[in-house]
């Protein structure tokens, strides 16, 4: 039985009057892994922010539903609590706020959105070590003010470890994989992979096929232009890196041509 | 209570608007040294000669007198204190190990005051004590080094000078023990206007913490006009802070004079959080070589609080390093006033200096001005200075919501990380995390922030 968490419904949307997103419908149910690829400023990001709550952005028209409630009438903080996380592209770096200080601030709110106990000091760093492990974060990034001075590649890492530590039901992953080495891709795709369940959803937008090798996608869609405009299995996405966007959309390949 | 109404309606006659009565003046003398008495006396001259400053002049374009002009103060009476223990401990920052001084409407509180055993070489004396003692310091010393060109609120102090703090720290004495100065104003009967004034002398390798705290409750209206005059000898390392965290009708004018001789170290930290009306003028004059100067300072405004502060770096000799970092938070309809001026001499080559003033707006009516100005005329220096005003990092916001914390909690943390960098240079836990709770309360939504 396929329980689904997010369901977009013809979901138009944009910035000052501009629109980015031009009607998308997309379902994706527990357990299963979607990945979103497509040309850059097709909309991918946009799409991202909006799932995470970002307000710049007006909803001309469309629905999200996460499990069934209406994700669109949800503050941030609120999504996060309920289990949305939205790995971003480019994470922000934030001075003189501590990784730590920030991270046990995001545990314990979520926590207490549930209802639960807080975590003590103790307790939160042993959730922190033991995910750092997992992803073989460097120790002193804990230290330091969040992302403030980081690597492109540890940013990423970075955000991936906050998945890891948050727990989230429904993930989305802002191209998480551009700017890692390849060690560092396949540790990231390693530790999305064991947060893999049948309760989790995931939305991977990445550019690179590379990505779909470790963190096997079960659908594959291709956004143009604010919309899907081809959808399939994980074999797409070869077809894709072969053939280029031109050849999944006919707007492209009169462009090209 | 009673001596003391009969003795402000006495002295009361709006005086700020007319003149004030020589006979004050004359009446104090009869208990000073001559050399005091004539220093007074010219200071008033110049007060009179001078008037209260207006919005013509440089100096104070910024900040609007008028609430000042239009109060009819009083001068505070002596020996009455209506001030109790555990008011002063409500106030007071909870030092385990400081001397405190408490001085009520200008005049020290023994009572009040505790007053242990300083380390010998320190000598921690009112200006009364030090006026009745073979001591020297305060003939030597005292207003030698602060500037009263275009401040009459400079020459009023001087003129009205009655009591303080002297501190003298001798040759290659490190006091350990802060000496904390706290500075209650009950002004319940009607406006008066205090004249604080400090004295703090460190001899050539002399060590020392100060710490000048000016508190009121809030609703009462009062002014402060406060003058401390620090001495850093060759060597000599102080830390300096002064709070001011008066009632938020009151008004405060602080003017705080740093002399520094050869490869001296001052780092002096000022933040602002009370009053109607605020002025902050800091003058170190760093005349050796070698010399540190550092000057932190962190403003917050809410209401229709002003908070000014104009700062003149006296730059005279070479190879000398000078840092002024000063942060305003403003919230409501508040404003917030920086003019900072670094002043290179003409031989004073190799200065490095940094200044900068950065303002948080943390609402559409809160304001910020900010002049920060060089002047220099040596050719081999490294100065820059910067400005920024701005609001909280929207991105930054919806990252940390987009983590899982309500908004009123984000903010909080990043107004926290804001204020925390001059929290961070200051070196004494008492006086950063009594400020940090301060804060804390002061700012609308920052009482949600989980730090
Ligand atoms: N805040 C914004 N203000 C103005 N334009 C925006 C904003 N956000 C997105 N856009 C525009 O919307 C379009 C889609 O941007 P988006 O970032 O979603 O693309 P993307 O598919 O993620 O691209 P990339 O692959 O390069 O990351 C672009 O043309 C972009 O310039
Ligand atoms: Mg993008």
């Amino acid at each position: 039985m396929t329980t689904p968490i997010l369901e977009i419904r013809n979901l138009h949307a944009g910035i000052e009057g501009m629109d980015i997103i031009k009607g998308i419908d997309l379902t994706i149910n527990a357990g299963e892994v979607h990945s979103i690829m497509g040309p850059n400023g097709s909309g991918k990001s946009t799409l991202a922010q909006i799932l995470a709550g970002r307000d710049a952005y007006e909803i001309s028209e469309g629905e999200v539903l996460y499990n069934g409630k209406d994700l669109l009438d949800m503050d941030p903080n609120v999504r996060a609590c309920e289990g949305v996380f939205m790995a971003f592209q480019y994470p922000v770096e934030i001075p003189g706020v501590k990784m730590t200080q920030f991270l046990k601030a995001a545990v314990n709110s979520i926590r207490e959105h549930h209802g639960k106990e807080a975590l003590d000091a103790v307790e939160l760093m042993g959730l922190f070590k033991e995910k750092a492990k997992l992803l073989d974060l460097p120790n002193d990034l804990m230290k330091r003010a969040v992302n403030e001075g980081f690597s492109g590649g540890e940013k990423k890492r970075a955000e991936i470890f906050q998945m890891a530590v948050l727990d989230p039901t429904f993930c989305v992953l802002d191209e998480t994989d551009s700017g890692l080495d390849i060690d560092a891709l396949r540790t990231v795709a390693e530790g999305v992979n064991t947060m893999r369940n049948d309760k989790r959803g995931f939305l991977v937008i990445t550019h690179y096929q590379r990505l779909l090798d470790y963190i096997v996608p079960d659908h594959v869609h291709v956004m143009v232009d604010g919309k899907i405009v081809r959808s399939g299995g994980k074999e797409l996405a070869l077809e894709l890196e072969d053939k280029g966007y031109s050849w999944v959309d006919e707007k492209l390949a009169g462009a090209a041509g | 209570m009673t001596t003391m109404t009969q003795n402000q309606t006495m002295r009361d006659n709006s005086w700020l608007l007319t003149e004030l009565p020589e006979s004050v003046i004359e009446h104090d003398a009869a208990r000073m040294p001559k050399w005091l008495a004539d220093i007074r006396r010219s200071a008033f001259r110049q007060f009179t000669a001078d008037g209260l400053p207006s919005a013509k002049q440089e100096k104070w374009r910024q900040i609007n007198l008028r609430p000042i002009r239009e109060t009819a103060f009083g001068l505070p009476a002596d020996g009455a204190t209506d001030v109790s223990e555990a008011e002063v401990v409500g106030h007071s920052l909870p030092f385990v190990d400081a001397v405190r001084l408490v001085f009520v409407n200008g005049r020290y509180a023994a009572e009040l005051s505790d007053a242990r055993a300083m380390p010998s070489g320190v000598t921690v004396q009112t200006i009364r004590e030090a006026l009745k003692s073979e001591s020297t310091i305060l003939e030597t010393h005292l207003t030698k080094y602060v500037n009263a060109d275009d401040d009459p609120f400079v020459s009023l102090n001087t003129a009205l000078l009655d009591d303080g703090v002297v501190v003298h720290i001798e040759k290659n004495i490190t006091c350990d023990t802060p000496i904390y100065l706290l500075c209650i104003t009950t002004a319940a009967d009607g406006p008066i206007i205090t004249h604080p004034r400090n004295l703090i002398i460190a001899e050539d390798g002399a060590q020392a913490t100060i710490v000048e705290d000016y508190v009121g409750t809030d609703g009462e209206v009062y002014l402060t006009n406060a003058v401390t005059e620090l001495v850093v000898g060759e060597d000599a390392h102080l830390h300096h802070y002064l709070l001011e965290r008066e009632s938020d009708a009151a008004f405060n004018v602080s003017t705080l004079t740093a002399y520094h001789k050869t490869s001296s170290t001052l780092s002096s930290h000022t933040v602002l959080l009370g009053g109607a009306l605020v002025r902050n003028n800091v003058n170190p004059i760093i005349d050796g070589e070698h010399c540190h100067s550092l000057l932190n300072g962190l403003y917050i405004g809410r209401g229709k609080q002003h908070i000014d502060n104009l700062m003149r770096v006296e730059h005279r000799k070479p190879n000398c390093e000078s840092r002024q970092f000063y942060k305003g938070i403003l919230t409501d309809e508040s404003r917030g006033v920086f003019a900072g001026r670094i002043i290179v001499s003409r031989d004073a080559q190799k200065i490095d200096a940094v200044q900068s003033n950065q303002s948080l707006l943390l609402s559409e009516a809160a304001r910020a001005n900010s002049m920060p100005q060089l002047e220099i005329y040596a050719d081999d220096v490294k100065c820059t200075h910067g400005a920024t005003i701005g609001e909280l990092d929207e991105e930054a916001l919806f990252y940390l919501e987009s983590r899982g914390l309500a908004e009123p909690q984000a903010k909080a943390m990043l107004v926290h990380a804001f204020a925390g960098e001059s929290l961070e240079r200051m070196n004494l836990p008492v006086v950063q995390e009594a400020l940090l709770q301060m804060l804390t309360q002061r700012l609308p939504f920052t009482s949600a922030a989980n730090v």
